[in-house]
């Protein structure tokens, strides 16, 4: 029987939920890395036991952690502790640096401020890892400020991929509330020349060559926080989905409105339809029904918790414009806790099971496609992101 | 032989229960201590100095001596009795930092 694994970063560690195909009882197991914020964990598609984790502080920076065991243990890759400094390069595995060489490098330009103003580029930590589709050592790392990085060799170093910084547009990003990060990576399934990566706050990119060089994929972004509304780059793009059985198709929750692209970013459009309110961070798509769509709606902007101090999930069957709340088993009042955009996932189960975390600490999984919702747990710290391994 | 404290969260990523122990040749400075530091705890690497710029990251203190060593050239020599092991030098994170 297959049998699931929620992989949870916390503000306070990492957390593994588990559970058979029923999604009935679950086991969890840590808090590892204890202490420190873990933003994202992601399991290899390849090898479902080789697990990467990003671990990081505010005091110490960044660490990247592997298991290869479905993380029951876990390893600095290069990092561990060793006597000698003869030997294989040590402590690269941490090592995120901006690649300015004349070789292969772009110039580290400034992007834009808070107010306005140019400001240096500064690695501050890596929010999303996106293990390869194809090899086990191979995974991409989403950073902030806003870059995209490369390891071929299970995480024991890191090169940056300087098209996407380099090409053009830099100037024009700014931070989001969030810092500016790279906080999606989207891995096409038929073609691996081709990735999808979002930025806040400059919006969706795409590269067809493997990442050497990429195209700001935002037409029909409308964002009223830039002086042109409909400018090339610039956007809040809070998160991107899309189905691995329909590549090209993509759903995007913005800053505000949830947006849909049938022709591979190239051109968007807007599906927010009845939602109550389309500002949000987390989307995601059915495992097999590729025009069912879900998202958790938040007040606004400014009051980043459920409308009415209602926590509930929408669900569109039509790809968008019509939506209908998904509410049995949520708290229905006194609510206020946040969705963040990294913590919703979906498994591959036949009946799809659906799963976010909240900034109050619960995960809650829903195993018939969102019609019925349970916690699994209620009182972890809060939750920054989700994934989910479904494991023959 | 040097002693250097570590906080709690170094101490755990570097595998160590207590003070870490360094050979460092003199004169024993600040930067010969965090070479030692990170060769023989490869972990440690970019956790206490930025790995691109190599300065002391933002949040973190170095104290020796009941004196706040965090703001000294890295080059100068550290205190007698740190370089004798008498004394530790301190790793400490700022009481602002973290989150």
């Amino acid at each position: 029987m297959s049998r699931v694994r929620v992989l949870v970063g916390t503000k306070k560690g990492a957390f593994i939920l588990t559970a058979d195909g029923k999604r009935e009882s679950w086991e969890v197991s840590g808090p590892f890395f204890a202490g420190w914020e873990i933003y994202h964990m992601k399991g290899s598609a390849v090898n479902p036991d080789r697990i990467y984790a990003s671990q990081t502080s505010g005091w110490f920076g960044q660490i990247i952690q592997r298991s290869d065991d479905g993380g029951k243990t876990w390893t600095t890759p290069g990092g561990g502790v060793q006597k000698s400094p003869e030997g294989m390069p040590m402590g690269e595995s941490n090592k995120f640096v901006y690649d300015t060489s004349a070789e292969s490098g772009a110039p580290l330009t400034t992007h834009q401020w808070y107010d306005g103003t140019q400001h240096p580029w500064e690695f501050k930590r890596v929010w999303h890892l996106e293990p390869s589709l194809t090899d086990a050592e191979a995974v991409y790392a989403g950073v902030e400020d806003a870059a995209l990085f490369q390891s071929k060799d299970g995480g024991h170093s890191w090169q940056e991929l300087p098209g996407l910084r380099g090409h053009g547009t830099g100037p024009q990003w700014q931070p989001g509330a969030g810092g500016m990060c790279l906080h999606t990576i989207v891995l096409d399934p038929k073609d691996p020349e081709r990735i999808y990566i979002a930025i806040s706050a400059a919006g969706a990119f795409r590269t067809d060559d493997g990442g050497k060089t990429w195209k700001p994929i935002n037409k029909g972004l409308r964002s009223p926080f830039i002086p042109d509304q409909d400018a090339e780059v610039g956007h809040c793009v809070h998160h991107i989905a899309m189905s691995p059985r329909r590549p090209g198709v993509l759903f995007m929750q913005k800053h505000w409105d949830v947006m849909r692209s049938d022709d591979a970013g190239d051109s968007w459009r807007e599906v927010s339809g009845n939602l109550p309110t389309d500002f949000g961070f987390a989307i995601d798509v059915h495992a097999h029904e590729p025009e069912t769509i879900y998202v958790a709606p938040i007040t606004s902007d400014s009051l980043h918790y459920p409308m009415d101090g209602k926590l509930q999930v929408w669900r569109s069957r039509t790809g968008g414009h019509e939506w209908e709340a998904m509410t049995d088993g949520l708290p229905q009042k006194d609510c206020y806790v946040n969705v963040l955009r990294d913590a919703m996932a979906v498994d591959a189960l036949d009946d799809c099971g659906v799963y976010f975390g909240t900034t109050g600490g619960q995960v809650y999984v829903s195993p018939d496609g969102g019609d019925h919702w349970k916690p699994i747990v209620r009182d972890l710290p809060a939750v920054l992101s989700v994934e989910v391994q479904t494991i023959s | 032989m040097i002693l250097v404290e570590l906080p709690h969260h170094l101490r755990t990523l570097a595998q160590v229960g207590g003070a870490v122990t360094l050979e460092v040749d003199e004169p024993v400075t600040l930067r010969r201590v965090l070479d030692a530091l990170e060769t023989q705890y490869p972990v440690l690497r970019g956790t206490i100095r930025d790995h691109g710029t190599q300065q002391r990251r933002a949040f973190l203190r170095f104290f020796a001596c009941e004196q706040d060593w965090s703001h000294e050239p890295v080059d100068a020599p550290l205190p007698e009795a740190v370089a004798t092991g008498k004394e530790p030098l301190l790793v400490i994170g700022a009481i602002a930092g973290g989150s």
